[in-house]
């Protein structure tokens, strides 16, 4: 896998991106974080989040202006979210943390000299002080505040200040009140480096290059002056700007001291804007909780916690249960499953991840960023496969599946009866052949009444292949279809099954590949009865993008008088049944959850255009047609239960052979009788589940009869049969009855038994 | 919980029943003993269904993930 190409896509994955509110304030409170605490009562734990931001928790949280307010997506539906109020609340009903002390154990010989006690300065002391550094702070006057003393007791009690300032003394700071300094710069001499925060007094300054209006002139990155050793901070109305600046000139020193670049990263300190997405549509208007004049009570501050919305950008995890289920969004997924890749020693962990995924790209047309997962599931599998690390149960199934309908039960090509020579073939697919044989048979002559001589062409186009990370068995069995095409002298197909129209289309460029539902809107259809009724209809993930099926599956339906109901994930957005990808295989609890959440968008039955995806929604007990139902007049047919592996294939066998005895008289030679097997639901199921084929069970029972190689249980008399054709052991507990046999259980395992003679 | 007694079961061929016996199961390059009920004449091997498809299976999936 290409890591330049997994980098660019987590970097579009929006998820670890900050709300508005956190992008916004100049030092990036986590006020999603804090207010997660508040919702939950916690009022210590969101009082711990807001410190780690602002060093003067009580002082911020009575002056700050709040510039996270006008950014609040709450807004949007309501009012903005009491965010400075909340603030308040937590250090009203808070447990204060303890103060700050000087995080390193050792002193850094470095001293700094900070000039100006406002917000500024003061910040930039105690983040300095706070990483180790000898911090002399120079105030003029004789308290410590600058324009915070200017404010009233009730907008800012003494006592509130105080107490934040009494962390100066704990991180060891010396102080200097009513200290003037004359120059900043001659301080360069004692000082390693200087922090001139003086506010709107700028008589300190001279030696530094100024602006016109006489300001110090600053780097806007890092503050830096004209003297490499000294840095400034500006004045600034805003309280929490200020915060900002003198953290931003002690970020720089600290930087200075560390040789490290003074301009690295830094594009997002102070504020910036977020390319986070947050769906606001929707959302139930609420108004902020009334602020009493003492602030918010306990109870108060819930309250309007809850009004929060937590921005996060969940597009993709609210329309895809498989991206919901593993916990994480997709900027990690992407990351597992190319660590996973690198892996060369070790438990592959994330191979799973990689295998569910539908491969569907609904993902990527939720995400705002138009980020998939598809491609790097894909990708993943491609290379498990190419490093021989595909887990071989994973796709082996399907894989078998694909290999009979290429072989000689199904695979039948056909010109036209009576022709030599076929422009256009009939491509019906494994799905519909298996579900609804008869059906192929009426459309295939509805398709030769209407449109002259047809072909016919039974076979897979290669979709599982593809699927499972087998590119060489997809390109042959593509490779295998135009060599058919060409025999047949065919220029266009006509495909009924959505994923080999989108194998076709792709593998196939240059020749016509029309899918059955457009042709079958501009055919006159067969007299039917008209159904007045509501049908929700899904389109099949693979004709994502095929917006003229789309249309004409509509169309067609409405000729028979239904009332399309649109799922609210629809055309191009709409969801994959979970055989795509072969999820199903891959991850059967999944693949149960993605249909189970389609099932339950619309009350009314469903309708589709794929046979895969009918007999996934019929599996569920939802009633579901296939769009033939509709038009060959079958609409009772919705409840009819999907075949199961085995009959899907004894239905492909018997259409081919109807056809070919029907259609070219070349009956197939009889085939060998099969075993008068009795199965009841119980052990239909487990064969379903257990994916073994019925003709696995005949093959084991056979096998015992005839060696009399079995076991006897001797608590009811039952015989217990295995056979290991290939790579799994089936094993089969049965009885004999009459002719034939009653199966009361299968099982299977891949591990190969030693050491003994038997299987 | 009293535990089930074990099942009885005979070999069709040998008309011997199945004693434990440590069998080698192998997958994917790696080999467990595992106690199994074996035939003492022929030494055909039986593989019960929960054992297949729990713990067995587990340990198939946890291999085909090294």
């Amino acid at each position: 896998m290409d890591r330049d190409l997994i980098r660019e896509r987590e970097a579009r994955c929006l998820a670890e991106q900050p709300p508005a509110c956190t992008a916004t304030c100049p030092v990036h409170v986590d006020a999603r974080g804090m207010i997660d605490h508040l919702r939950r009562g916690d009022f210590d734990g969101a009082l711990a989040s807001f410190v780690r931001s602002v060093p003067f928790p009580r002082t911020l949280a009575r002056v700050c202006d709040r510039p996270c307010e006008h950014a609040c997506r709450r807004a949007e539906a309501g009012e903005t979210v009491a965010i400075g109020e909340l603030e308040r609340a937590c250090v009203a009903h808070g447990k204060p943390p303890a103060s700050r002390r000087a995080g390193r154990a050792v002193v850094k010989d470095r001293r700094v000299a900070v000039v100006g006690g406002g917000l500024s300065g003061l910040t930039a002391t105690c983040d300095l002080a706070f990483k180790g550094f000898g911090v002399v702070l120079f105030e003029a006057g004789p308290r410590l505040g600058g324009r915070l003393l200017e404010l009233s007791e009730a907008q800012l009690p003494a006592q509130a200040l105080e107490a934040d300032l009494e962390q100066l003394t704990t991180l060891g700071v010396e102080l200097r009140l009513s200290s003037p300094v004359q120059s900043a710069l001659a301080l360069t001499d004692e000082f390693d480096a200087v922090i001139a925060a003086t506010g709107a007094s700028t008589g300190c300054l001279d030696g530094l290059e100024l602006t016109g209006d006489g300001q110090l002139r600053l780097d806007p990155l890092t503050g830096a002056t004209s003297h490499p050793k000294v840095f400034g901070a500006p004045p600034c109305a805003s309280p929490i700007f200020a915060v900002h600046l003198g953290r931003r000139a002690a970020s720089s020193i600290d930087r200075l001291f560390q040789k490290a670049s003074l301009t690295f990263g830094r594009e997002q300190e102070g504020p910036f804007k977020t390319r986070l997405f947050t769906r606001t549509a929707g959302l139930t208007p609420a108004p902020q909780v009334p602020v009493p004049s003492s602030g918010y009570a306990r109870d108060e501050a819930v309250a309007e916690a809850t009004r929060c919305i937590a921005c996060s950008c969940r597009e993709c995890l609210d329309a895809c249960p498989f991206l919901a289920h593993h916990g994480s969004y997709p900027k990690r997924y992407i990351r597992e499953i190319y660590n996973n890749d690198c892996i060369v020693l070790g438990q592959h962990k994330a191979n799973r991840l990689a295998n569910t995924c539908a491969l569907c790209g609904l993902c990527a047309e939720v995400c705002p960023e138009k980020l998939g997962m598809a491609e790097t599931c894909r990708e993943a599998r491609e290379s498990m496969v190419a490093k021989g690390k595909m887990p071989p149960s994973t796709h082996e199934f399907a894989l078998r599946d694909l290999e009979f309908s290429q072989g000689p039960d199904f695979a039948l090509a056909r010109n036209a009866p009576g022709t030599t020579h076929s422009e256009v073939v009939f491509f019906p697919g494994c799905h519909l052949s298996a579900s609804s044989p008869e059906q192929v048979e009426k459309v295939y002559a509805l398709l030769r009444q209407q449109l002259g001589p047809v072909g016919l062409h039974l076979g897979c186009c290669g979709a599982p292949a593809q699927w499972a990370g087998r590119k060489d068995l997809a390109a042959s069995t593509l490779a295998a279809a135009k060599a058919t095409w060409a025999g047949l002298g065919a220029r266009r197909v006509i495909t009924a099954c959505p994923s080999c129209t989108l194998a076709f289309r792709t593998g196939c460029p240059e020749l016509e590949v029309d899918s059955l539902w457009t042709v079958l809107a501009g055919l006159e259809l067969p007299a039917g009865p008209q159904l007045a009724e509501p049908l929700a209809i899904h389109d099949p993930c693979s004709a994502r993008h095929d917006r003229p099926s789309q249309d004409a599956a509509r169309a067609l339906l409405e000729r028979r008088g239904v009332t399309i109901v649109e799922p609210a994930y629809t055309r191009e957005k709409t969801t994959c049944c979970s055989f795509g990808g072969l999820m199903s295989f891959a991850n059967p609890a999944v693949a149960e959850k993605l249909v189970r959440q389609r099932l339950a968008e619309r009350d009314a039955d469903y309708v589709t255009y794929c046979a895969m995806c009918r007999d996934n929604f019929a599996a569920r007990g939802k009633p579901t047609l296939h769009l033939l139902d509709v038009l060959f007049g079958e609409a009772g047919a919705r409840a009819r239960k999907p075949p199961g592996f085995s009959q899907r294939r004894r239905a492909r066998q018997a259409l081919k052979a109807r056809l070919l005895a029907g259609l070219w008289a070349s009956p197939l030679p009889q085939g060998a009788t099969p075993m008068d097997l009795s199965i009841d639901d119980t052990v239909a199921a487990q064969l379903e589940q257990r994916l073994i084929l019925q003709e696995e069970v005949e093959a084991a029972i056979a096998a015992a009869e005839h060696t009399g190689e079995k076991l006897i249980k001797r608590s009811n008399g039952h015989f217990i049969a295995s056979y290991r054709p290939a790579k799994v052991t089936y094993w089969v507990e049965y009885s004999p009855r009459g002719a034939g046999f009653t199966v009361h259980a299968v099982w299977s395992h891949r591990m190969e038994l030693s050491g003994g003679t038997a299987p | 919980m009293i535990p089930s007694p074990p099942e009885e079961l005979e070999c069709a061929r040998c008309r011997k029943l199945l004693v434990p016996a440590t069998v080698t199961v192998k997958y994917l390059g790696n080999e467990f003993p595992v106690e199994l009920l074996r035939c003492p004449g022929c030494g055909r091997v039986h593989v019960p269904e929960a054992l297949a498809m729990g713990k067995m299976l587990q340990v198939e999936e946890l291999l085909e993930d090294k």
